[in-house]
């Protein structure tokens, strides 16, 4: 008698055992409280806000002296401020994909890294939001051209125009994710007031915590609306990176007006949030010793996720590439042309380097379980996706349909200040919220230790 | 009733202490078959069967968001057919003044924008919060109800609240500490 029983298996667990409710609860918000904040805390945030600094002073010669300042020109109308705004737009996606689809598809590993998904999430829309702002050099007059509010010229925004389409989708994506973080952060917040010690600690957070105190009727309403906001970020998270791939795919231009465009922008939107989330979580569970709730589990299946959107942006490129040849139009095929072999030939072949290359050494599982492996991926995902960015707006432009109005884009030394600045604002904020918020959402990590399981013959 | 009111109770109410959630389920479910009404119970993360225990569950929440929503597909609808039609019409690329499939983007994003706000200012008002002052702040155990320790309390309004004997109700469900809450 063979005895033929089915393969199963056993994930690893989500969090390292020996933890108990209280020990999750003091491990996490003793990283805020706990009176010890690491000297490579201080180093970073010294040096995003030196960084910062120099934003401050390339916005500042902006605003003196015009968009004169910046590379941009005719016919390359749009540089940096659109390469960046659409880069830092992708990078927020990871963290609603993260706390709404992944809530809704049960995935029980999202809940050690949704919190700071959800506050890189907002730091990274806020750096986007900063280049439509400024990128017409004027941004006091913005307001009217973006909002609809009477005004004394009696004149409104033009609803038409995919870029207004823009205005409204980034700005809801802005509110509503930004509600989903607090909503997520009450419990939190109630758990800091009750462990602070200082006086003055304890009325911030709870001023924060608005008197939250863990009652059954408050939890089913907070329940309730948790589910229904995912409900509801979910299909604003894919309409987001839609609507901004329509500033493009609106357009006439060889090269941005493609079908292909929102499903592309989707998925490397995704490809690029979660390449930052692996490249922000894999130092910080080091340097706070998080391992036990961030483990390899985690990293291996954001990896797995990093390569699968990978793969679907691979074939909007290709896409891209076939239509040029197919649609037997000679601008969409001069444009795929020009790109691969004009003069900006290396910045394609980098771009598909780093995006398509790269990424398959995630198909060896010896990268995915290795926490270096998985950042060094991450970090030249995070460049071929600015390179995406640069090479859909620089190359589609440069060389449009009459040749007499053809030129060269040259990024000035202030469109470089203004880019890196930002990068410097994303690293500043997100230190700050690491070390004044919980960085991982204590309360629903509760629930995954063993206790927090109702035994079931008392439980029925 | 009036009575009732001039004379405020000395307590406000009974509050046990349970180790485990399995602990407070089933207390909160035998108290709840024992009669008593006015229940509640403080845990550290939510747990379904204790509001169903307790007999709570408040459907409102859908229906303030779907009233959000609507608001805000109206909204999107009404703000752009007036602008573009009554407001300030202008012929862009000789579209119709009513270039609907146009609208629909912002009367996305307005919908998805009104139900969020109506759900999360929803939840905050029916719960009553903010809320600084509660009385069951008033057991110093009590801010552990936020770490690892869940709690039962049986509100002195309940017309079967009887100090006695409600205490020694409790002391039969396995609490490991009771507290009488200051009003």
């Amino acid at each position: 008698m063979i005895n033929v029983r089915p393969a199963t298996y056993t994930p690893p667990p989500l969090i390292e055992p020996g933890h108990t409710i209280g020990s999750i609860s003091d491990k996490i918000s003793n990283v805020v409280l706990g009176g010890r904040t690491p000297l490579t805390w201080f180093i970073v945030v010294s040096i995003g806000f030196m960084i910062m600094g120099m934003l401050g002073m390339a916005i500042t010669w902006l605003l003196l002296k015009g968009t004169g300042v910046w590379g941009v020109n005719i016919p390359v109308g749009w540089g940096f401020a659109i390469i960046n705004f659409v880069w830092w737009i992708g990078i927020g996606h990871a963290g609603t994909l993260i706390s709404a689809i992944l809530l809704l598809l049960k995935q029980g590993w999202r809940t050690s890294i949704n919190r700071f998904a959800e506050g890189m999430t907002i730091f990274a829309v806020m750096c986007a939001g900063l280049f439509p702002l400024i990128h017409t050099g004027r941004p006091w007059l913005a307001a009217y051209w973006l909002f609809p509010y009477p005004n004394s010229m009696s004149i409104w925004p033009q609803f038409r125009s995919p870029l207004i389409w823009d205005v409204f989708a980034v700005s809801t994506y802005f509110t509503v994710s930004l509600l989903f973080w607090y909503v997520g952060l009450i419990p939190d917040l109630a758990t800091l007031r009750d462990k602070a010690k200082h006086p003055a600690v304890k009325v911030a957070y709870g001023m924060l915590a608005l008197g939250w105190r863990g009652s059954a009727r408050h939890w089913q309403r907070y329940e309730h609306i948790y589910l229904l906001l995912a409900g509801l970020s979910t299909p604003l998270v894919l309409s987001v990176h839609t609507v901004v791939s329509f500033d493009f795919a609106i357009g006439i231009i060889p090269g941005w007006h493609a079908t292909i465009f929102p499903p592309y922008f989707v998925a490397g939107a995704i490809y690029a949030g979660f390449a930052m989330v692996l490249t922000l979580a894999i130092p910080l569970r080091k340097v706070y010793g998080l391992e036990d709730f961030i483990t390899m589990r985690h990293l291996e299946n954001m990896g797995k996720v990093t390569l699968v959107t990978g793969l679907i942006v691979g074939y909007g490129y290709t896409s891209e590439a076939f239509f040029g040849w197919y649609s037997a139009n000679k601008y969409e095929g001069f444009m795929i042309w020009n790109r691969m072999t004009g003069p900006y030939w290396y910045m394609y072949w980098t771009l598909i380097l780093c995006n398509i290359v790269t990424p398959q050494l995630l198909w060896i599982r010896a990268v995915r379980t290795s926490a270096l492996g998985l950042f060094c991926v991450a970090m030249v995902v995070n460049v071929g996706m600015w390179l995406e960015r640069f090479v859909i707006v620089v190359t589609s432009l440069h060389r449009d349909f009459l040749p007499s109005s053809w030129g060269m884009y040259y990024p000035t030394i202030w469109d470089w200040m203004t880019f890196i600045g930002t990068i410097g604002m994303f690293v500043t904020l997100f230190f700050l919220f690491v070390r004044f918020l919980p960085m991982i959402s204590i309360f629903e990590m509760r629930t995954m230790a063993p206790e927090a399981k109702l035994s079931e013959s008392e439980g029925h | 009733m009036d009575a009732a009111h001039s004379l405020p109770p000395a307590t406000y109410g009974l509050l046990a202490e349970f180790d485990d959630p399995t602990a407070l389920v089933a207390a909160a479910r035998r108290a709840h078959e024992a009669g008593y009404r006015r229940l509640d119970t403080f845990s550290p993360f939510p747990i379904e069967e204790a509001w169903e225990a307790i007999g709570h569950h408040d459907r409102r929440l859908s229906l303030i968001v779907l009233a959000g929503g609507i608001a805000g597909l109206l909204t999107g609808i009404g703000l752009q057919e007036w602008v573009h039609q009554l407001a300030y019409p202008i012929n862009i690329a000789g579209k119709p003044l009513n270039s609907w499939p146009q609208f629909v983007p912002v009367t996305f994003e307005l919908t998805i924008l009104f139900a969020s706000i109506a759900a999360v200012l929803g939840m905050i008002v029916l719960n009553g919060l903010p809320q600084p002052y509660h009385p069951v702040f008033n057991v110093p155990r009590f801010e552990l109800a936020s770490r690892d320790k869940f709690f039962l309390l049986v509100e002195s309004t309940d017309p079967k609240f009887d100090r006695e004997k409600t205490l020694d109700f409790l002391k039969g469900l396995n609490a490991s500490e009771i507290n009488e809450v200051e009003p």
